[in-house]
């Protein structure tokens, strides 16, 4: 099953390979990783998307949890939370598709970012499904390149474990 | 006043209580050694490669439980210890090693000697640092040691870059650490204790499997108590030997792969096992699904991923082993009133049963059993000695065969089984305890990669005695090969291996021979006399095996035991001489 776990880290080098490190050494997966900083700013903040039966999850949490620089692991999956992935998409239609491609960016309530005579650049943002779909629907069309962030995430207030 | 970094390290290392450091100069290290140089608290014992200075800490913090401290240079000098920081993290022992780094100037630069050993050592320290900053060194050397004596404990690495040696600042050591992100739990919860107590008063046939953490934490009185009170067999891990006195009634040797035919059985047929310590190594449990399949589990251990991370757990217990043993005691004594004989009796019966099916035994003709000369060793010594060993056939010899009464005196590498461990550790332990006898069961193959310590055995006077159960192979390797690759013997015979006795006189050393069994003890004895380092060469049975073996993916209770008409050897071996 698929797991969100939030880790708060001490803000130092090498706590990322640290984590990292943690997975690939025992076998674990990853399938993203977003880092960013808090509102502290020694602490560091790891949104980890990862999947395993529950004894591998469990694992997880107390491998992590058993790493120095790591503060505190909360697995999202217990709790009511909301995830958004952002992705950026660059996109080439032939002339007579650029018109379907600004419906599309319409539909999802993505925005145009950046143009030029040949592309458009999509910033959209949601969960994974929503990219997914949008990422689907501008395949015919011609992607050039795309980006994603990974998933960030965050408990709804009031439902925490606290 | 200001001091330089190379004189920060030193005051810490006071600061500290450490009196040996072991370890090896060059280039980015020698301001580091010019300060030793000139003062008298911090003796460096010099060894002869950086891997002996690990495995020599190593079996000084065994011997002691003080941490052991290593100081080396960059690059090779600092890659030569990672065998050694993996062989300490895997048994938990607390090392403090420190490694110089080309100036910080040069640092991913590819300078001479360098290494980016912080990266390379990450898997295998519990913790490391790179300073980059002289005003971080006092606190970062406080935490050190800190982290890697506390909770479960471990090696921690500090790499300091020269021009941090060089540069001066204020000395200040920190009174006390607080890391927000490091708290371990050395209490255990009461609710699951009672748990456990219960348990152990509704058990028909309970086994407790006590590990290292028993040693670790100093548990060995409290655990003691607990099986006496309660009338619960006791089998170890091979970390574990010592934590139980191994002449005890209740003790059913070590369990697992080389175990007691009695230890397995017991374990299998267990309807509780209360692990203590230990982390149901692969070498413990044998194949997982056939591991005590009617047990209920209570798991004790300070490190929560060590619980259900190999088998399924009832009554999980974080916490350092001592407290939580205490806790215990005192649950049993005051809350439960069984009659613990009368209940115990059917299951303790049925213990000495498997016992007398299945002793430890061998059978001496006119070669010498290496079983022989360990027994011997025990006799002499009446147990009262320090034993070091290798890996292989002559470490699970020693562990059947030496019975352990006290903590700290089996010295040997667990869970990585590093070969070429025993002889530097030994040196360790001898320097941690001049006046006491300090063996290392060795064989030929694992005597060979680190036998240049000699040097520093004899310059020291530390009079080591190594007994090398001489059987010309890799005698484990060559077990496997004879029981499970039809005897094709791929580069397990050692043709070529010296003279041990001249090497022994080469070094400065004492060289002593046996080839038959009527000399074992008289050598061993001459060994003990002289106030030397000692090889000991026994010229051995070269197709003993060690028995009783769990195959490997098999459940422990599937052991291959002697056969009933197995020969001794045909061909006698010639000795060197």
């Amino acid at each position: 099953m698929r797991h969100t776990i939030q880790v708060l880290v001490e803000n130092k080098f090498g706590v990322l390979s640290r984590v990292s490190g943690l997975f690939s050494g025992r076998g674990y997966n990853i399938e993203s990783i977003s880092v960013g900083p808090t509102l502290d700013n020694q602490i560091s903040q790891m949104t980890i998307v990862t999947s395993g039966d529950d004894q591998i999850i469990e694992q997880i949490n107390k491998q992590l949890n058993k790493l120095i620089d790591v503060i505190k692991v909360t697995d999202f999956t217990e709790f009511e939370h909301v995830e958004r992935e952002m992705a950026l998409i660059k996109v080439s239609p032939k002339s007579e598709h650029r018109a379907e491609a600004l419906r599309i960016v319409d539909i999802f309530r993505a925005v145009i970012v950046d143009s030029s005579p040949k592309t458009y650049t999509i910033q959209v943002t949601g969960d994974g499904k929503k990219i997914q779909a949008i990422v689907d629907l501008l395949k015919p069309l011609g992607i050039k390149e795309i980006v994603r962030t990974g998933k960030v995430a965050i408990s709804r207030e009031g439902k925490t474990a606290g | 006043m200001k001091l330089s970094g190379a004189e920060i390290l030193i005051e810490c290392l006071r600061k500290e209580g450490v009196k040996h450091v072991f370890g090896y100069p060059g280039g980015v290290v020698l301001n580091i050694f010019d300060v030793i140089y000139g003062q008298k608290d911090v003796e460096l014992i010099l060894t002869r490669h950086e891997q002996g200075a690990t495995h020599a800490a190593d079996g000084y913090a065994r011997a002691t439980g003080k941490p052991g401290v290593v100081l080396v240079t960059s690059g090779p000098g600092a890659t030569n210890i990672v065998t050694g920081l993996a062989t300490a993290y895997m048994d938990s022992i607390p090392m403090v090693a420190i490694t110089g780094q080309v100036p910080t100037s040069l640092i991913g630069n590819d300078a001479f000697q360098e290494a980016d050993i912080v990266g390379i050592t990450r898997p295998c320290t519990k913790y490391n640092f790179l300073v980059k900053d002289v005003a971080d060194l006092a606190k970062t050397i406080k935490e050190a040691f800190f982290i890697a004596t506390t909770g479960r404990p471990g090696p921690v690495l500090i790499d300091i870059p020269k021009d941090v040696t060089v540069s001066k600042t204020e000395f200040h050591y920190p009174a006390t650490v607080d890391i927000r992100s490091y708290k371990p739990t050395v209490k255990g919860h009461m609710y699951q204790i009672k748990q456990a107590a219960a348990a152990i008063a509704k058990a028909k046939r309970p086994v407790i499997v006590a590990g290292g953490g028993v040693i670790t934490s100093g548990a060995a009185d409290e655990l003691k108590e607990l099986a006496e009170a309660t009338k619960v067999p006791v089998t170890l891990t091979m970390m574990g030997l010592g934590g139980f006195p191994g002449n005890h009634k209740l003790c059913l040797g070590m369990l697992g792969m080389h175990g007691t035919y009695y230890a397995n059985m017991a374990v299998h047929n267990a309807d509780l096992l209360v692990a203590i310590g230990m982390r149901f190594d692969d070498r413990v449990t044998g194949k997982v699904e056939g591991f005590a399949p009617h047990a209920k589990i209570v798991h004790i251990d300070i490190d929560p991923t060590s619980i259900r991370k190999n088998v399924r757990v009832d009554v999980p217990i974080v916490g350092d082993v001592k407290n939580v043993l205490k806790d215990l005691n005192k649950v049993i004594k005051e809350e439960t009133q069984e009659s613990w004989g009368a209940i115990r009796k059917a299951w303790l019966s049925q213990v000495e049963d498997w016992k007398a099916e299945h002793p430890m035994a061998y059978e001496q003709d006119d070669v010498i059993k290496p079983q022989f000369v360990v027994e011997k060793i025990w006799e002499i010594t009446k147990g009262d000695a320090i034993i070091a060993t290798e890996v292989g056939q002559n470490q699970m010899w020693a562990a059947q065969f030496f019975k352990f009464i006290k903590p700290r005196t089996w010295i040997s590498s667990g869970g990585l089984g590093t070969m070429g461990y025993g002889f530097p550790a030994a040196i360790g332990a001898q320097l941690a305890y001049p006046d006491r006898l300090v063996f290392d069961v060795a064989g030929d193959g694992s005597i060979q990669m680190n036998i240049q310590e000699l040097a520093t055995a004899v310059l020291n006077n530390l009079p080591v005695k190594v007994a090398i159960l001489n059987n010309c192979y890799l005698g484990m390797v060559r077990q496997w090969q004879e029981l499970f690759f039809d005897k094709r013997y791929s580069s397990t015979c050692l043709v070529g291996t010296p003279d041990f006795v001249k090497v022994a006189e080469a070094y400065g050393a004492v060289g002593l021979r046996a080839s038959k069994p009527s000399e074992v003890e008289p050598v061993i004895r001459e060994a003990i006399k002289v106030r030397k380092p000692v090889f000991m060469d026994f010229v051995c049975d070269q197709t003993e095996k060690v028995y009783p073996m769990v195959p490997a993916g098999a459940a422990i209770n599937e052991m291959l035991l002697r056969p009933k008409d197995e020969k001794p050897a045909k061909k006698r071996l010639k000795a060197v001489k």
